[in-house]
């Protein structure tokens, strides 16, 4: 590309609609870096610490109840302060975002993988295909996924080993998060297939014999799928709060890797004894985060879909 | 003294491009029981200028010139609370989609008695004989009965009826239709426009008609005004535009409805499209689609000329050309 | 009508039989029901006789039927962890829970429609750019957040409001115990019902407001400010009342979903209800509570399915028309 035809792209980029709505969003960017820095600092987070919290060997109890630096009592070396065994609440952050962010994404993605392919399914056949699927949808929606997440969560509580269960605790929870959440993604995709499905160019497809899954994959994916996508943005926040909820009812995470809603769970008991400093962060991180990604997906639904809600 | 008096009427959109204007210097006048048919493209300004007259343009839309009065009163920039009071009582709308114009969750009774005791002085019972007497009025069968009945127990054409009775609850001396015929079909558009015509007649209510539909300004209206990208191009009595029309658009305008008895193989029609507001081009609006364009057309917006008949108003340097030459001729 | 409501009655009994069938798999497949009853000293024969007199070996639908049967009755076993009637436990906690979410969906209706109303009709005022902001904090924070900093502030350092439990009740009957004719009962729901209602008000005042903003945008709302009618009538007359399905629906599902969410409450605050009981049995894999559970919220969730679908009767005339005929 040359210069000018450089110079032109750039002009146009920061001239278009978008680019606009998003500079003129002060809340935006600043949710937007915010993510960002959470995300690069949660998987990245030897880099920004020296300690291991979660490696039991490295904790020394005589570091226990260390107040935050600015305290009386503080030290430099744990900016946050330490928990009752000692284990440094910053690195302890970091390392429960990591897990926090893995199980909002990884479920978001499996109620996406559960909900778009049968979205696009109901739309298409329609018939008994359609009643069915969104049936079960409906009755589906009508509970909240965090109950329907505490019930499977349950029931896999009961059926194995607790010390298998420590093992399978995390794929455990991003199944009970995915599949509580994929009827609203499978009902946004179905309404899009709806539309989609009596467009000519489907019709041309059919006309060439496009065999049906090719015409889903290649033809109506690619034209629901945004709308879907803007939606699971919120829903990352979502299977976050719910993650968070659970491991803070004590039946999400395992103490052994926590996550940000079992860090506040241990913290919330030394509360009452004055040690504010063990649930406050992890519940300041966990609420900063939450509103960050919320405003994103805020924003990109006014920006690209002001009908959406 | 015009019913209803617009003179030098612009609007415009502030954007973050900056303004555009989309009505520029209109200027019209409607006489009591006079149709004034409103004719354009959709995005002319048509519309626009029925709802500045009604004070309900949708912001960030403003009326950044001209006056608007009625009945004398210059209601441009009335206060929001005094032309409420104005809207309804003195002007009546009536608005394209007779299906979406009525509340669907109240009976045509309460919506019309509703209206009535906003504006009026009256008892319940009297606004109820009043509100069944305008259904009558409007030709609605058995309106004791119907008087209860919900918007979706009527037809289209039923509904517009209604519709039109509530636009006349309080004996308006204006009325704006904005396209009050479009959505209905054809041989229930008859029987509407035939109410609009009684109504002008008998009740002496002066109609500005907002239509696309040439066919239905040929059926109803008095006199036309032809608008173009927001600026009137030209204006007469509705005979007279239509035989012999004047600007090239108009011509366009006319040549595009087919005749009975024609024979064509294609319907002719205006090259191009209207430009868009943040895109108008220098001089006349028309000029891209012009097919005898003069220099001139190119540089300056041709003013409306009004020299060969006070009825008739047409700008185009064309016809101002053919003056000068016909002056120079005499000369 | 009566047709409508029977079709209603009829789905709704299909749903309640589909939530039974997974409750009635829980209660007999995840675990082994006999060995969670009995001893580790009990002998394998004991154990067949228990089963066979438990009627563990009769035909799938013959005991699926039992436990439908039972469950109508309100039987629904023992509990493993308690060892008492599952009927009994449930029962006791019932009347905290209930009260907790009566008096969250007051605060979350009131709230959100006023909250709503609001921002939805004044939407460049400064409070309603203010509330729409905090409205998405409001979303933004988990239940469980909430209610740990209404119990630091309140509990803790201001020690004005009791951080746990119920206070004092009152047993009304033999079934029902209240605490909203104390003082203390009082002073101890506040805290617990304001997290509760808090998540749902943002979500009533989100979706009121958008309805509002697209029915201001109809063509008869139009009309109606073009016949000159006061924006008091527009607004609340004409507006409000079309918002009312929608609003309706997802008002109906909130209070639904308030019942799900005390389970945080109740474990934050300790409150003696049937999240409670509930969390406990998940931890302690305590199935027969679960399945009560399960059965009890979705029995919650028809009954309001049920009143929501005869307020669309009385709100919009054009369903009441299709039912004539």
């Amino acid at each position: 590309m040359t210069k000018a035809g450089l110079i032109k792209f750039r002009n146009d980029f920061l001239d278009h609609d978008i680019t606009y709505s998003f500079l003129h969003s002060p809340a935006t960017i600043i949710a937007a870096l915010v993510t960002l820095v959470m995300f690069v600092m949660a998987f990245g987070a030897p880099l920004f610490t020296s300690y291991t919290p979660f490696d039991p060997g490295s904790l020394n109890l005589m570091d226990a109840f260390i107040p935050p630096a600015w305290e009386d009592g503080g030290t430099a070396l744990h900016v946050m302060g330490t928990d009752g065994q000692g284990r440094d609440i910053f690195a302890a952050i970091l390392y429960g975002t990591q897990v926090s962010l893995t199980v909002g994404l990884l479920s978001v993605l499996l109620s996406i993988g559960i909900g778009i392919p049968l979205g696009i399914i109901a739309g298409y056949s329609g018939g008994w295909v359609d009643t069915v699927i969104m049936r079960i949808a409906d009755i589906q929606l009508t509970i909240p996924p965090i109950l329907i997440a505490l019930m499977i969560d349950g029931i896999t509580r009961t059926s194995i080993s607790r010390d298998l269960h420590e093992v399978v605790a995390i794929p455990v929870l991003v199944a009970s998060i995915g599949i509580a959440s994929w009827p609203q993604y499978a009902r946004i995709t179905r309404s899009g297939t709806l539309v989609e499905r009596n467009k000519d160019y489907i019709a041309a497809a059919k006309l060439i014999r496009t065999p049906v899954p090719l015409i889903l994959l290649r033809h109506i994916l690619p034209n629901v799928i945004g709308p879907t996508l803007i939606v699971a943005t919120i829903g990352v926040a979502v299977a976050i709060i719910i993650e968070a909820t659970l491991s803070f009812l004590g039946v999400g995470v395992p103490p052994t890797t926590p996550s940000l809603g079992t860090l506040i769970r241990i913290g919330n008991s030394f509360l009452f004894s004055g040690e504010w400093w063990i649930t406050f962060f992890p519940a300041l991180t966990l609420v900063i985060l939450v509103l960050s990604v919320n405003l994103i997906g805020d924003w990109l639904r006014d920006t690209f879909n002001p009908k959406l809600r | 003294m015009a019913v209803l008096d617009i003179s030098d009427l612009s609007i415009e959109f502030p954007t973050r491009r900056g303004i555009l204007s989309a009505v520029e210097g209109l200027s019209l006048s409607i006489e009591a029981g006079e149709i004034l048919g409103v004719v354009g493209e959709s995005g002319a300004g048509k519309s626009l200028t029925g709802n500045a007259v009604v004070g309900l343009l949708e912001p960030p839309g403003r009326v950044s010139g001209g006056t608007i009065r009625l009945n004398g009163e210059d209601i441009t920039h009335l206060s929001e609370n005094a032309m409420r009071r104005v809207r309804g009582a003195q002007i009546g709308v009536i608005f394209q989609d007779p299906l979406t114009s009525l509340d669907p969750l109240y009976t045509i009774g309460r919506q019309l008695t509703q209206t009535i005791l906003t504006h009026q002085k009256l008892s319940a019972a009297g606004a109820r004989d009043k509100a069944i007497q305008l259904l009558s009025e409007v030709g609605i069968p058995a309106p004791e009965r119907r008087f209860d009945a919900y918007p979706h127990e009527f037809s289209g054409g039923m509904r517009q009826r209604v519709v039109i009775a509530l636009a006349l609850c309080c004996d308006p001396c204006l009325i704006i239709a904005d396209e009050p015929t479009t959505a209905l079909d054809v041989s229930v558009q008859a029987q509407i426009i035939d109410l609009l015509k009684k109504l002008a007649r008998e009740k002496g209510v002066a109609t500005m008609l907002v239509t696309h539909d040439m066919g239905v300004i040929a059926e109803t209206a008095d006199r036309v005004a032809v608008i173009y990208s927001g600026r009137l191009v030209e204006m007469g009595k509705v005979r007279d535009v239509i035989d012999t029309p004047r600007h090239p658009y108009t011509r366009g305008l006319m040549d595009s409805i087919p005749q009975i008895g024609q024979n064509l193989r294609t319907l002719p029609n205006i090259e191009g499209a209207m430009p868009r507001l943040n895109a108008r081009p220098e001089g006349c609006a028309f000029n891209p689609r012009c097919t005898q364009t003069l220099d001139r057309c190119f540089r300056h917006v041709p003013p409306l000329d009004t020299t060969a008949d006070e009825q008739r108003q047409v700008a185009c340097w064309l016809l101002t050309e053919q003056e000068n030459r016909k002056e120079t001729a005499y000369a | 009508m009566i047709n409508f409501i029977l079709k209603r009655l009829l789905q709704s009994t299909v749903v309640m039989l589909f939530v039974a069938l997974i409750s009635f798999f829980l209660f007999n497949f995840v675990g082994d029901p006999i060995s969670n009853m009995v001893g580790q000293e009990t002998s394998t024969e004991d154990m067949e006789q228990l089963r066979e007199n438990l009627g563990l070996n009769d035909p799938f639908l013959v005991q699926f039927a039992r436990f439908v049967g039972n469950a109508v009755q309100g039987d629904f076993g023992i509990s493993y962890r308690l060892q008492r009637p599952v009927e009994e436990l449930v029962a006791e906690r019932m009347p905290a829970t209930l009260e907790l979410v009566f008096v969250s969906a007051l605060i979350a209706i009131g709230l959100g429609v006023a909250g709503g109303l609001f921002t939805g009709l004044r939407k460049n005022h400064w409070l309603a750019r203010l509330t729409l902001t905090s409205s998405l904090i409001g979303v933004s924070l988990p239940t469980f957040i909430i209610g740990i900093l209404l119990i630091y502030i309140f509990a803790v350092q201001l020690n004005w409001l009791p951080s746990f439990g119920r206070g004092e009740v009152v047993q009304i009957t033999d079934g029902w115990s209240t605490g909203l004719l104390t003082g203390s009962g009082w002073r101890a729901i506040i805290l617990p019902a304001i997290t509760l209602a808090l998540y749902q008000t943002t979500l009533i005042l989100r979706i009121i407001r958008s309805e509002m903003l697209e029915v201001m945008r109809t063509d008869f709302i139009k009309f109606a400010k073009a016949r000159g009618l006061k924006s008091r009538d527009i607004n609340y007359g004409h507006a409000l009342k079309n918002t009312l399905i929608p609003v309706i629906t997802v008002t109906g599902l909130q209070i639904g979903s308030l019942i799900a969410f005390s389970i945080i409450t109740e474990t934050v605050f300790q409150w003696p209800g049937m999240g409670n009981l509930f969390i406990q049995a998940v931890q302690f894999a305590d199935v027969p509570v679960m399945s009560a559970y399960l059965v009890l919220v979705a029995l919650f969730f028809v009954v309001i399915n049920l009143i929501v679908d005869l307020l669309y009767f009385v709100v919009d005339p054009r369903l009441r028309a299709d039912l004539v005929h």
